[in-house]
């Protein structure tokens, strides 16, 4: 294989590959793709999570063929933006960019270097002033990908702020139950760990409303964020978060369970002295197949990793029947592959995988 | 003799229970007269017609960031004092969160000295609890008090050590200075970027919760209790430690209080909503310490406010630059510049029905002076009033007039406020100190 092997991919594709080559778009509702940016899910309906869902089924495909190269975003430039380290995410991101024959460039940035002199709106309009077409943010403070978003007119895509947001997580993972269980729709999904600090669970709640699950959260309650029951908040605020029920006793949580994900526990909750120990964490919240027995029998078990096995959950259910954890891995190239094209605006009934446009 | 004769206003003087259409004559500085007719007795004036506008007491602020000695860039003593006139404030408690810090006389001259110099307004230093700040050894207080502060603070920084607390608290008793405390519990608010509650949950920002002032409150409450001291509660803004202030004062404490005007104002679902909750914003010009909290906070405040329970409206107006604002919100500069809005943002209370005009003036002139005992001092006898023989400190403002936040027309360098662009109702007109206009808008008609 030489080095060619990116952007002459169609060229080499057997015939069983060609059959399925081009890159139709989705089904777009209305017909419009209307985001440039991807800063979290509450922004984007049913529609437009369908939209990504249903191309990323298209990507899947490119991805388990022998050579996975198409030119659809040839010409296109991606750069990663990482001011925390991240290896799944940033290397998920890379691949998506390089399969569709994007040029994709890795920076790791740190939030002391930024304090002392470039600032994340010089960085941003730098990257946009050197034809970045979009920007893919990693960073450790909640809300850094909106005040990017405000100064570039670059896609901005949301790799995880702070305990704010990981909306390309919460896609992979909707991709990941949509291919196991079908429509999500009335579908019990129970999420065990630190609600509070999950940026992976907040993207979750908004994605899993909009496609119409029901949703519980669970968690010890100093793990738990305020403001989360609907009641908790004036009557204006309703929808101002997604609609969830909050469960502090797993057993509880579990029952009937269709989808159950286990989060990542930090081992700097310990030391904030919100929990007494890691072990006392997962005597009472640790997924196990005793409490997973409680659940749907069909379940699902996820996990968005990296994960600790022996504390948030057993080692025997995450490497088990049920799980769909390496799945979550593999889907989240394609999901990405899908949202990269989709906010590309490139995808056109023209636009087909054969021939890129200049 | 200098004499200036303002003709025709509707003078109200919470202090005298005045409320009515009268001249006010200054003369070499001083009120002379307050009276129908009075301006046309003087023959050699210079003559302000205030015909179907308010006149008042110049407003008095408690709580000013100046900034000047040591962050120049945010605002200078000229610049901070040429906003308090544009706000109507003819006198500014400066807060000693300078660097080097107000925490010795050297430090506190220089101000003074600065101040004579370039400043608009009268300025009035408030000198440290502790030496830098550092919450570990008091600062002299005998000496601050001698260089002429008018109360002690960490400023922004509350006093974490109880004990330190109670000795800084007895300590002051010799010297009759109020300890102003920033009320929120260093451990309990740190790492918090807004209010607690589901706005932070929202955006994923770590809260400053209400309780975390709450408990500050309530130990300096019973630490000024145990001494016998005068406490002030800056920056009021839960309705838990308005119930614990009003407690306190019914069991006959020395507590006196102030709240700004965004807390009386404004909610945490500014730092995230523009106009609708569809989309959110980390929106940092609302980011202010102690944060904005939720609409029953803002209910409480008004009440208390009103019955005198919180003594004044104080701005805590603190500018800091565009390039410490527009950054992530985590590591963005707390802190709103708020002299220039603060008529026109706490008007919203009278225009709302839960203040009336007269009882919002009393909280900007004659309430902070008594909290702190402004008009004992030398010199600022009648301070907060227009009284004979009072300060000839005024201020003619218009309570209908609508105007657009324009920060870029800031006197201040601090543009920073959650305000740009919006429309406010009351106007200062025209700032008089010591009897020579330091402020008069386009609007106002010498005679």
């Amino acid at each position: 294989m030489t080095i060619e092997t990116t952007n002459t991919a169609p060229n080499v594709s057997t015939a069983a590959d060609t059959a399925t080559d081009t890159l139709a778009p989705p089904e777009l509702g209305d017909g419009n793709w209307t985001h440039r940016d991807l800063l979290d899910l509450d922004t984007y309906s049913q529609t437009d999570i369908e939209a990504v869902l249903t191309l990323a089924d298209r990507m899947r495909e490119i991805l388990d063929r022998r050579i996975p190269r198409v030119p659809a975003l040839r010409g296109y430039t991606v750069v990663n933006l990482f001011y925390e380290p991240s290896t799944r995410t940033r290397v998920s991101f890379e691949l998506a960019g390089k399969v569709l024959g994007a040029d994709v460039i890795s920076v790791s940035a740190n939030t002391s270097s930024v304090v002392k002199g470039e600032s994340l709106i010089d960085t941003v309009r730098t990257l946009r002033a050197m034809r970045a077409d979009a920007v893919v943010m990693r960073h450790s403070m909640a809300g850094a990908p909106y005040l990017a978003a405000q100064h570039t007119d670059a896609s901005i895509i949301n790799a995880g702020d702070g305990a704010h947001a990981h909306p390309t997580q919460a896609l992979l993972d909707l991709y990941t139950m949509r291919r196991a269980v079908g429509d999500l729709s009335g579908k019990k999904v129970v999420m065990v760990g630190d609600i509070a600090h999950s940026r992976v669970a907040r993207s979750d709640l908004w994605g899993l409303a909009a496609m119409g699950a029901k949703v519980v959260v669970c968690g010890p309650p100093t793990l738990m964020p305020r403001g989360l029951r609907a009641g908790d908040r004036p009557e204006h605020a309703e929808s101002a978060l997604p609609p969830v029920s909050i469960e502090t006793e797993i057993d509880v949580a579990i029952e009937g369970a269709d989808v159950v994900m286990a989060l990542r526990l930090q081992s700097e909750r310990q030391e904030g002295g919100l929990l007494p120990s890691l072990h006392e964490y997962a005597a009472h919240y640790q997924v196990t197949a005793e409490r997973l027995a409680r659940a749907n029998p069909d379940h699902l078990l996820m996990h968005p990793g990296p994960k600790n096995e022996g504390i948030e959950i057993a080692g025997d259910v995450a490497g088990g029947s049920h799980s769909i954890i390496e799945e979550q891995v593999t889907n989240g190239v394609a999901v990405r592959m899908a949202l990269l094209y989709l906010l590309s605006g490139r995808a056109e009934p023209d636009d087909v995988g054969g021939e890129a446009r200049s | 003799m200098s004499t200036l004769a303002i003709h025709n206003g509707r003078v109200i003087d919470p202090a005298l229970g005045q409320d009515g259409i009268a001249d006010v004559v200054i003369v070499d500085g001083r009120i002379a007269r307050v009276g129908p007719n009075e301006g046309d007795m003087v023959i050699e004036a210079d003559r302000i017609d205030a015909t179907g506008l308010v006149v008042a007491p110049g407003f008095v602020d408690l709580h000013t960031h100046l900034r000047e000695p040591g962050a120049e860039h945010q605002e200078t003593i000229a610049s901070g004092t040429a906003a308090a006139a544009r706000g109507g404030f003819t006198t500014v408690c400066a807060m000693p969160g300078t660097e080097p810090p107000l925490d010795s006389k050297a430090a506190v001259e220089s101000v003074l000295r600065e101040a004579e110099a370039s400043a608009a307004v009268r300025v009035l230093p408030l000198g440290c609890i502790t030496n830098g700040r550092a919450g570990e050894l008091l600062a002299p207080a005998g000496e601050l008090a001698g260089a002429g502060v008018v109360a002690l603070t960490d400023d922004g920084q509350a006093v974490a050590d109880p004990n330190l607390m109670r000795h800084a608290l007895q300590y002051s008793t010799r010297f009759g200075l109020p300890v102003a405390q920033h009320p929120e519990d260093p451990a309990l608010v740190r790492g918090g970027q807004m209010h607690e509650g589901w706005v932070a949950t929202r955006l994923g920002l770590r809260g400053r919760p209400a309780s975390g002032e709450a408990t500050m409150v309530a130990r300096d409450i019973a630490l000024a209790e145990l001494t016998d001291a005068h406490l002030h509660v800056c920056d009021v803004s839960t309705a838990g430690s308005v119930a614990l202030i009003r407690a306190a004062r019914e069991r006959g404490a020395h507590i006196t209080a102030s709240v700004t005007p965004h807390h009386l104002t404004l909610t945490h679902e500014r730092v995230a909503f523009g106009e609708s909750y569809d989309r959110i914003q980390y929106d940092s010009s609302a980011k202010v310490f102690p944060p904005l909290r939720e609409e029953g906070d803002l209910e409480a405040l008004s009440e208390a406010l009103r019955d005198g329970v919180i003594d004044a409206v104080a701005t805590d107006h603190a500018p800091v630059s565009a390039m410490e604002k527009d950054i992530e919100f985590d590591l963005a500069e707390p802190g709103i510049s708020g002299l220039e809005t603060a008529f026109g943002l706490t008007m919203r209370l009278v225009s709302g029905g839960q203040l009336s005009l007269a009882t919002l003036i009393e909280r900007l002139t004659i309430g902070p002076v008594r909290a702190w005992n402004l008009d004992r001092r030398p010199g600022f006898e009648g301070l907060g009033t227009l009284a004979p023989g009072a300060v000839g400190d005024v201020v003619i403002l218009d309570p209908t007039a609508e105007w657009t936040v324009e920060p870029e027309r800031f006197a201040s360098l601090g543009r920073n406020t959650p305000l740009a662009g919006e429309r406010l109702q009351g106007q200062i007109i025209a700032t008089v100190v010591d009897g020579q206009t330091v402020h008069a808008s386009a609007a106002v008609a010498a005679l």
